[in-house]
């Protein structure tokens, strides 16, 4: 199920011309193994049926809360993992079964940069031979060649090259950061898969970094497939965003059809959480609170993943797995995988699932809870006083 | 009389590349009732001075006083430290994993916090522990209760550790990050509650983050830390609307905001925070500073009441005035436009050295 071209890309190129296509990527791990010698029969659905088409040149955000199968994802596309069924296709050509030196042919092309600016470099290497580390591994350029070209690159993303002897411990998290940029760079790739690679920062490095890459997609005409949780950023940094839940894509739209008119309850719910750096707007917001937590991907639910979670649940959600398709007359760019998409100005805050859930509270026995603790005897005045005597 | 003042805490640690200056002269209050937001980028010293306002900071230089109720928490006795910990003074950390004891049961630890601090019966604690579990949200807590902190997702734990820290409904409640390692629905969660709880209880809430966003959400009063001081403090309207504070203003410049324009670039504030071992002269913030001039170098900006408001101090240099100092952004900030245009340039150059 892929979405047509409907925007032009803001990185440049021709947006028509798909870089990546991902086909009902499938993707499981194997867990709780009892016996040495027996198989488990229990698996991780980390990623569910995942597609989707990455145009040259564009950015596509990829949104979704902890183990929703983002990272798994990135990982089965620069194939770091092989993935359990469904197909990669890069170019024109399937990599979902490459090994060996064909592999490595299109590592070049796709590259990735990690999370964690401190445990993706290795503390004992200088800072030049992790960044030509790439050309070593490919047999390009030597020497002094490699090195000029290391100096360029860490020029490049805004390092001083006079510091290509450094050890990592000497830079700080934004420079790591920036040491990873550099090494994604190296082999001029096509693609580059960012894994969350703001959220360890603060923010006023986490600004740096990411006018550092739209410098350089801009320049180098560079395709990004942009992992975070952080909403806010990937607004700024995509043209397209998809939303992930319990490994299946709940909603992929361009950026502003996404965060102005979300179909999908979750991708609502994730939108009014996030929060706003400005009080007023705050005020305004009404939150939707979710109940409960993210289901364990070992059995996921049946039919919508979310249907435990839903404010709008039904008995069909419970039967059925709605199909990622345009809801309610939006253009076919615009998907969302839900039996009963939310309407422009819908006040979801008060919509009540018409099927049962596993609901902690409501809020009037919260009321009850509450008014019953402060009248406990023992408890309001606590004897502390006479023990500190 | 505010619930907590603290005045001129200075705390500082000795390591092995010398002394460590974590926070130097933070003063803040806190009224009964009040949330007060304390944010700043990491080794700001915004978790240090709460830590060591509790006592939790073994082995540091403490100067300074922190008035709870109008005792001075850093002189007391460990005795009398431990009767206001926990009783009086709830606390809730970022890592509810590692905030937690793995090898006893949830409850167990609601109960044992509750038994050191009352006469009631283990029943009545425990009961106790399952209307917190309730009330924070965690569903059949009946059952829960007898769970293991790995049994629990985060944001469960995370809860678990608000259901203990408002266990004996104390007058304050210091959040450190604590919902940092969350994501935004489970935050979402968390916030609720204890908006609830201090709407219910009218306890006072300390909010340690990084996040902007969390602030606006929730702070009335806003303390803005870097290097281990206070740069800037005011009611948070005035500090998102009318901030004063170069520190402040680049903060809020380098987070994105939703609905703006996607194609603008982000301002973040070049270059990183200091060594708080080798600090810089006169104003910590100078060497970032696209505003500073001779006296920043100079001279250590003292807290000053800007715009004409009492309750609104920045440690910064720049006019006082509201018009003056808002004719000085205007003129700083075509400055640097002229200026990343030129890096625009450079930029370009360098594209062709590298094709």
């Amino acid at each position: 199920m892929s979405a047509p071209a409907t925007a032009p890309a803001r990185g440049g190129g021709d947006s028509s011309d798909v870089l990546l296509r991902v086909e009902n990527v499938v993707k499981e791990f194997p867990v709780g193994s009892t016996s040495l010698f027996r198989r488990s029969r229990d698996v991780v659905h980390a990623v569910d049926g995942v597609s989707f088409e990455l145009r040259r040149g564009e950015t596509l955000g990829l949104v979704g809360e902890t183990g929703c199968g983002k990272s798994t994802l990135a990982r089965c596309i620069t194939r770091l993992y092989s993935i359990t069924g469904g197909s990669v296709e890069f170019d024109g050509k399937d990599i979902s079964k490459l090994e060996g030196g064909d592999l490595r042919e299109v590592r070049r092309d796709v590259q990735m940069i990690f999370q964690d600016p401190y445990g993706s470099l290795n503390p004992r290497r200088r800072v030049g031979s992790i960044i030509s580390d790439p050309f070593a591994i490919h047999g390009t350029l030597q020497g002094a060649a490699r090195k000029r070209r290391v100096q360029e690159l860490m020029e490049l993303v805004g390092l001083n090259p006079e510091h290509y002897n450094r050890f990592p411990n000497e830079f700080s998290g934004g420079q790591r950061q920036r040491i990873g940029v550099a090494r994604a760079l190296a082999l001029q790739p096509k693609l580059i898969v960012c894994d969350e690679p703001v959220s360890a920062l603060d923010v006023s490095i986490q600004a740096q970094i990411i006018n550092l890459l739209a410098d350089l997609q801009s320049e180098l005409g560079l395709t990004y497939l942009f992992i975070a949780h952080d909403l806010s950023v990937v607004q700024h940094v995509s043209d397209r965003v998809a939303v992930m839940y319990l490994g299946k894509v709940a909603e992929l739209a361009d950026v502003d059809d996404l965060y102005g008119h979300p179909r999908h309850p979750y991708s609502n719910a994730l939108l009014s959480a996030v929060p706003v750096a400005d009080p007023n707007a705050a005020a305004q917001r009404e939150r939707i609170v979710l109940i409960g937590d993210v289901p364990s991907p070992i059995h996921p639910p049946s039919g919508c993943h979310f249907h435990t979670r839903c404010p709008k649940a039904q008995e069909i959600c419970v039967t059925e797995d709605p199909a990622l398709v345009p809801r309610l007359g939006d253009g076919p760019g615009h998907v969302a995988a839900c039996h009963f998409p939310v309407a422009d100005g819908e006040d979801l805050s008060k919509a009540r699932a018409a099927i049962e859930q596993e609901d902690a509270t409501d809020a009037e026995d919260v009321g009850a809870v509450l008014a019953g603790l402060a009248d406990t005897p023992g408890f309001t005045e606590p004897t502390r006083q006479e023990e500190a005597r | 009389m505010a619930l907590l003042e603290v005045e001129d805490l200075h705390v500082s640690f000795n390591t092995a590349d010398g002394v460590v200056k974590a926070v130097r002269g933070l003063t803040f209050s806190v009224d009964r009732g009040q949330t007060i937001g304390i944010v700043g980028e990491s080794g700001s010293g915004k978790s240090v001075s709460t830590q060591t306002i509790m006592g939790l900071t073994a082995g540091a230089r403490v100067s300074g006083e922190a008035r709870f109720e109008g005792q001075n928490l850093l002189t007391m006795s460990d005795k009398e430290l431990r009767s206001v910990r926990g009783a009086k003074v709830g606390m809730i950390f970022q890592d509810p994993l590692s905030s937690l004891h793995p090898y006893y049961k949830v409850g167990w630890q609601i109960v044992e916090m509750v038994r050191a601090h009352t006469n009631v019966s283990k029943a009545a604690a425990k009961n106790r522990a399952i209307d917190l579990l309730r009330l924070v949200g965690i569903p059949k807590p009946e059952a829960r209760v007898d769970e293991y902190p790995h049994q629990f997702s985060g944001g469960m734990r995370q809860r678990a550790m608000i259901a203990m820290a408002m266990a004996l409904n104390p007058i304050l409640l210091i959040a450190d990050e604590p919902t940092t390692a969350l994501d935004v629905t489970v935050q979402a969660q968390v916030l609720d509650v204890m908006e609830r709880l201090q709407q219910e209880f009218g306890t006072a809430i300390v909010m340690i983050t990084h996040d902007m966003g969390v602030i606006a959400d929730i702070a009335d009063d806003v303390v803005v830390m870097y290097a281990g001081t206070a740069m800037e403090k005011a009611e948070r309207r005035e500090l998102f609307y009318h901030n004063h504070h170069p520190y402040t203003e680049g903060l809020l410049a380098s987070i994105p905001q939703p609905g703006a324009d996607r194609t603008k670039r982000l301002l973040p504030i070049h270059g990183t925070p200091p060594s708080l071992i080798q600090l810089p002269t006169g104003c910590p913030f100078h060497p970032r500073c696209p505003y500073a001039f001779d006296k920043c170098v100079a001279e250590t900006p003292p807290l000053r009441s800007v715009h004409g408001r009492t309750d609104h101090e920045s440690a910064c240099w720049l006019p006082t005035d509201e018009s003056e100092r808002v004719a000085e952004r205007t003129r700083v900030q075509a400055v640097l436009a002229a200026q990343s245009e030129i890096d625009t340039e450079v930029a370009k150059d360098l594209t062709e050295v590298t094709a």
